[in-house]
């Protein structure tokens, strides 16, 4: 049986060694005496992207349908249908996969690097909602993103937060925004795909933490309703702030509010403003100085913001797997400790040196510092900014719908009294 | 006095028409603007995710952090790169007894590779993409005895293209990139891919 082996044993040694010398075609290419042919190299599928252009459209068509349900015709049954084609054919059908929500960060990697050009679809991905947005408030919330319409469609009996703690819940997509898009442009992390807890639904396919977070969500949101969109999706802080400047926003009432406050609690997602009580003369002089204060102060906080994140930014390059990987040698270098993880494993097969991995960390940490500071600057700014707004009278006379907060979802209607007839 | 009410009430409304007519200006500015950022940086066909097979290094994380189950990633073979071996690294178990097709043979755990006879002394090995659940084995087989003809890409038929690849990610050697539309498999025969200028 040895002997059986043995010529192979040589030859496995032999070619051991011998591979040492030719890294590529270490056996010869057989000569073949039958009439054999090489088979086709397989060539599998390629993806079309057709199919990602007719996304576009259908985006382009549902925002449409959408906007015109809920401001023109104001019917809710109208979205909710919008919200269930939304949620089978972006979500179920197109996986979820590109959205609007994680276009921010290509948008942003196209900005802030040179080497990455971003698809057309992506950038369309990102731009068409903020202007349907511009026009016609947040009707992508209402029934065209499939994340916000799983959400919708789950939400059975809305509970409300206390207000302090729907105020501060509702900065968190702000700061999620702001880090999200930092990490993007630093070529770092996806931060937005990577914590998306309902594409794994979508997929029916995802690491179980995600699936998890997914379903935790869903469960929280029948009583909180829709809680992603409020406390945390980044792409709906900045259709926030579009949709505050919207040209036809919906309203609440067809015609003029009559002020039954039946739509006072209405809303699950705390959008509904009241009318504006008259201040009397002390009051006003009083909001005046506190809007002159926060005014004052925006450049304050915008500065605070920067200081903070500059001082963060460090901590974050952290995160970017090239400055964990130069930790983790530098360790093994000074203690002993041996670097095992798989990264570390492929760094020592690769044949990089330590000085480079070492500079590439020290310019990725420099690039982080550079970039915070505009991140906690931004930050400090909108929370200047939203401190301002409270002072503001907005003079008021009806029940209005918060253009930022409000996503469109048309609950609201129900409640209001007030009937137009058709025929006028 | 009705004057002065009516005049101030005018007042207000203009200051609060500026605010909003300011606002919208401002937010329509980078709506514009980004676009024009953009125009030279945009594709149109757009980004497939695709694996490099000369900076791969087999380390397995393929199989396991793809979000499809089994992985996207399945292994391919460079027929014209083969050797046509009787005694296959990426086939067979190191070590093994007897060079036949049994299963304890086998370095595919899946059994997907297939063994035929071509002529006196070669043999050729076809891969059943059904069965391939990318491990990657028979690959560092053939890259440590074999002239490296096996070779992972991801399938794009399977694929998801997700915006984030999670293996893109996990990969250890950055292997996983994007690259363009155009050319959406990197075929190992036709030697490294050339960088984008």
């Amino acid at each position: 049986m040895l002997k059986k082996l043995l010529p192979y044993i040589f030859v496995f040694i032999f070619l051991n060694w011998y591979s040492g010398l030719h890294a590529q075609d270490r056996f010869p290419r057989p000569e073949f005496e039958s009439d054999y042919v090489y088979p086709e190299h397989q060539a599998p599928f390629q993806r079309s992207y057709l199919l990602d252009y007719l996304d576009v459209a259908v985006l382009i068509a549902a925002l449409s349908v959408t906007a015109w349900l809920a401001v023109k015709k104001r019917s809710r049954r109208g979205l909710v249908g919008m919200s269930v084609f939304s949620l089978l054919y972006f979500g179920f059908f197109r996986k979820g996969c590109i959205c609007p929500v994680g276009s921010v960060q290509n948008v942003s990697l196209a900005l802030f690097n040179s080497d990455y050009s971003i698809p057309l679809t992506a950038l369309l991905f990102f731009i068409v909602p903020l202007v349907f947005a511009l026009l016609y408030g947040r009707v992508f919330c209402a029934g065209v993103c499939p994340l916000g319409a799983i959400q919708e469609l789950t939400g059975f009996s809305p509970v409300k937060l206390p207000k302090a703690a729907e105020t501060v819940l509702a900065s968190v997509p702000f700061i999620y925004l702001a880090v999200a898009v930092l990490f993007a442009a630093m070529k770092s992390h996806f931060l937005i795909c990577r914590y998306d807890p309902f594409v794994g639904i979508f997929r029916l396919d995802a690491p179980h933490t995600i699936l998890i977070f997914g379903a935790l969500l869903l469960l929280a949101g029948i009583f909180v309703n829709r809680p992603y969109c409020r406390y945390l999706c980044p792409y709906g802080a900045i259709l926030n702030i579009f949709s505050r400047f919207s040209g036809k926003h919906l309203s609440i009432t067809p015609a003029e509010c009559i002020n039954c406050r039946l739509c006072e609690n209405a809303c699950p997602y705390d959008a509904i403003l009241k009318p504006d009580a008259v201040p009397t003369a002390e009051e006003r002089k009083k909001i005046r100085k506190m809007f002159l204060t926060w005014i004052i102060l925006i450049p304050v906080f915008t500065a605070a913001g920067a200081l903070v994140f500059h001082n963060l930014g460090p901590v974050m390059a952290g995160i970017t797997r090239e400055v964990r990987l130069a930790g983790e040698i530098r360790l093994e270098k000074e203690s002993g400790i041996e670097a095992v993880s798989k990264d570390a494993v492929a760094f020592k097969e690769a044949g990089k040196t330590e000085d480079e991995l070492f500079t590439e960390e020290l310019a990725i940490i420099h690039r982080f510092r550079k970039a915070s500071p505009w991140a906690g600057g931004f930050l400090g700014l909108s929370l200047g900014i939203s401190l301002v707004a409270l002072t503001i009278r907005t003079g008021r006379t009806g029940y209005e719908p918060h253009r930022g907060k409000c996503y469109s979802c048309g609950r609201c209607f129900k409640y209001c009294p007030v009937q137009v007839s058709k025929k006028d | 006095m009705q004057d002065q009410m009516s005049r101030q009430k005018n007042k207000y409304s203009s200051r609060r028409d500026f605010v909003s007519k300011a606002g919208k200006i401002l937010v329509t500015a980078p709506l514009v603007a980004l676009p024009l950022a953009l125009s030279r940086k945009t594709t149109a066909s757009g980004y497939v995710w695709q694996i490099d097979p000369f900076k791969c290094t087999q380390c397995g994380q393929c199989k396991t952090n793809c979000v499809k189950t089994p992985s996207a990633v399945k292994c391919y073979h460079a027929f014209v790169m083969c050797g046509y071996c009787d005694l296959c690294g990426g086939y067979l178990r190191q070590g093994v007894r007897t060079i036949s097709t049994g299963a304890e043979n086998q370095l595919c755990p899946t059994g997907a590779i297939t063994r035929r006879f071509v002529e006196e002394p070669y043999f050729e090995y076809t891969i059943n993409e059904d069965l391939c659940d990318g491990c990657g084995k028979c690959v560092k087989g053939c890259i440590d005895f074999g002239n490296g003809s096996l070779y992972l890409q991801i399938n794009q038929e399977l694929c998801d293209n997700c915006n984030d690849c999670l293996i893109a990610r996990k990969c250890p050697s950055d292997a996983i990139s994007r690259v363009p539309a155009g050319r959406q498999y990197i075929h190992k025969a036709d030697g490294p891919p050339v960088p984008e200028s």
